[in-house]
């Protein structure tokens, strides 16, 4: 029970991050390979924020959030929007470069400690006993419902919304999106923010369940993997992609060796891209050359 | 280098030289002569530094190869240098081998990684081709670390200083030669390939894979050649890196390293040996530029231990602005160096943006 339990939150965990990948690449068809370091970024404001309010938690998780979705925004503005154009591969190289100077600035900024950002928001985490004496945290299962609830307003919000459609159309061709009036670049900071808050959240609230350091950037890689084998256009393929890196890297620690943790996803990462590179509900498409 | 009134070969001999005007083979003979005479006077530190730059010129090299020649990106690259680190550390552990085992088993292996590595570029391309190799690289590194773990290395496999006919190599001046030889070796071999027909093989490759098969290049067979005389060369590399540190351990294959590979190549220029070479003394000296400015700049003393997150972020940054301002790297900067001294007194503006 206890591993199903397990299974859940990591799930929820990857899905939570691997969202982020999903929109920016749906939409401008590039791959942030900095998502690990936003998450990062995302954990260190909170902290920040939470010894600046300590009183009043929730403003602080609410302006952590919100300073979150600055600095996604921030990022395209003063850098990714000159890579529109560029070859893809330069602006994956690019999101690579903006992850090692985010590493060393967080380092520079919040220095290299572990944080607890749990308790400088004053709060606890207490476990819950679930049926069958299985225990979930009380940050994951906030972790389960934000994640259950960001889904849902990015389905809603990329089905039934201006700029959602927007979005969408942009992805599907940013061409031809301009021309009808669709301002590329407003649409491609929306997605870079978008993205930025839901790794940030997703940095925050993994923080608060256990602590704050650089390693926190390994989770943001590993959620990749989930992100193209549900295909690294669909958000739904996203969540399933969680799903299976999270059965399989949670059964594969119980019972083969736990060491194993840092390189399941990438296993099956390989494996998908063997069999189905496009991922299990990803769009075919003429994969760019170098 | 060229010239600005033009040099025009006449005969088939002529195109075969690999240094054909006066002024290159003067010129190539002093720098020579120069990196001959240097660790006789230089200190310790700086040998050490010219030493790791020989180091990451073989891995620059490489990469170049498979990445700027046959137009295949690798984001794998400390996993290879991993593959050859780890052969060498095993076999000299498990079976006390000397080095004129190991080198050519870690070249073995690499060959044999290499293979793998450039498998699934048969049927993928650009970023899924980038995000594969990344995900080899964990898994290499996860195998070094399975194997430290199991034969209680935990921190690390110690190797012995090797010695090639009784000539032990336990000092920098030593280390100096051979690694000075194995980065010319490898300079001179990458030229002479590039010359080859797989050289253009590569290069047609990388320009349009549907043009070169129908020009009757083997598409998938000279893809996975680059991959495999790449990660020889690098596990080569990675074998000398083992020795020379004389120490194995995975903390030291981290994708931070694969991503310094490719900002090497990035930085000194994709498509250039030249580049190559120059990222890779870019590279390795930044952090000492660092460290030397951080030292004259006056800052309070707590700076000292933030060196390391000081490093990660002016690498960072001088990553984007040489992807931003100078995409043709530094052998774009030293090109239009030499055209500008070259046309003096005229001044050379590009017609069209070159690329």
């Amino acid at each position: 029970m206890q591993l199903a339990v397990n299974i859940v939150v990591l799930a929820a965990i990857y899905a939570l991050i691997s969202c982020g990948y999903v929109l920016i690449y749906r939409v401008s068809r590039v791959l942030n390979l900095a998502h690990g370091e936003l998450m990062l970024v995302g954990a260190y404001l909170l902290y920040s924020t939470a010894s600046l309010l300590g009183g009043n938690p929730l403003t602080a998780v609410a302006m952590a959030a919100v300073l979150g979705l600055l600095v996604g925004v921030l990022v395209y503005v003063l850098l990714m929007r000159r890579m529109t154009g560029e070859m893809v591969l330069a602006a994956v190289l690019c999101t690579i470069a903006l992850g090692v100077m985010l590493r060393g600035a967080t380092v520079l900024i919040w220095s290299a400690q572990v944080r607890h950002p749990m308790e400088a928001l004053g709060w606890s985490n207490p476990s819950l006993v679930l049926f069958g004496d299985a225990r979930i945290s009380l940050i994951s299962a906030i972790l389960i419902g934000a994640t259950a609830v960001v889904y849902a307003a990015l389905f809603g919000f990329l089905g039934f919304t201006r700029w959602g459609i927007r979005m969408r159309a942009a992805g599907q061709n940013p061409l031809l999106a301009s021309q009808r009036g669709i301002q590329l670049h407003g649409v491609y900071a929306l997605a870079w923010g978008l993205s930025t808050f839901t790794a940030g959240l997703a940095g925050m609230l993994i923080s608060l369940d256990s602590s704050l350091d650089g390693t926190m950037t390994m989770i943001g890689l590993k959620a990749f993997p989930a992100a193209l084998v549900g295909g690294l256009d669909s958000l739904a393929g996203a969540l399933i992609g969680s799903a299976i890196i999270a059965i399989a890297e949670v059964l594969l620690i119980q019972f083969v060796n736990p060491l194993l943790s840092d390189v399941v996803p990438f296993f099956v990462l390989l494996a998908v891209l063997v069999i189905r590179p496009w991922g299990l509900f990803g769009s075919k498409e003429e994969l760019d050359r170098v | 280098m060229p010239n600005a009134s033009g040099y025009f070969r006449t005969s088939l001999d002529q195109d075969l030289v690999l240094l054909d005007t006066r002024t290159q083979k003067v010129s190539c003979a002093v720098f020579c002569a120069l990196l001959l005479f240097v660790p006789f006077v230089a200190k310790p530190l700086f040998i050490d530094i010219a030493n790791q730059v020989f180091l990451a010129a073989i891995g620059a090299l490489a990469l170049m190869l498979v990445t700027g020649f046959a137009g295949q990106i690798s984001l794998g690259h400390a996993g290879l240098l991993a593959a050859g680190a780890f052969t060498a550390g095993i076999l000299f552990k498990e079976f006390a081998a000397p080095i004129w085992v190991t080198l050519p088993a870690s070249a073995c292996i690499g060959a044999v990684f290499g293979l793998i590595f450039g498998l699934p570029s048969l049927r993928l391309r650009g970023l899924y081709l980038a995000v594969s190799t990344l995900g080899l690289h964990f898994i290499v590194v996860y195998l070094g670390g399975e194997y430290e773990t199991r034969r209680g290395f935990s921190t690390g496999i110690p190797l012995d200083p090797p010695s090639i006919g009784g000539w032990s190599l336990d000092n920098g001046r030593a280390w100096y030669f051979v690694l000075l030889a194995f980065a010319a070796g490898a300079t001179l071999f990458s030229i002479n390939l590039l010359r080859s027909k797989t050289g253009r093989a590569w290069r047609a490759l990388r320009s349009n894979e549907t043009v070169a098969e129908a020009l009757g290049v083997h598409v998938a067979g000279h893809k996975l050649l680059a991959f495999v005389i790449s990660s020889a060369m690098t596990s080569i590399a990675g074998c000398l890196f083992a020795y020379y540190r004389s120490f194995v351990s995975v903390e030291a294959f981290s994708l931070f390293l694969s991503i310094q590979y490719v900002a090497m190549v990035i930085i000194g220029g994709l498509g250039s040996i030249l580049g190559a070479l120059l990222g890779a003394v870019f590279v390795v000296l930044l952090p000492y530029i660092v460290e030397w400015v951080t030292a004259i700049l006056p800052l309070t003393a707590s700076i000292s231990g933030l060196i390391f997150a000081i490093n990660h972020t002016v690498f960072g940054v001088v990553m984007v602005l040489f992807l931003l301002f100078e995409p043709r790297g530094l052998v774009g900067i030293w090109q239009r160096l030499q055209n500008y001294f070259l046309l003096w007194p005229f001044r050379q503006t590009p017609l069209s943006s070159e690329r």
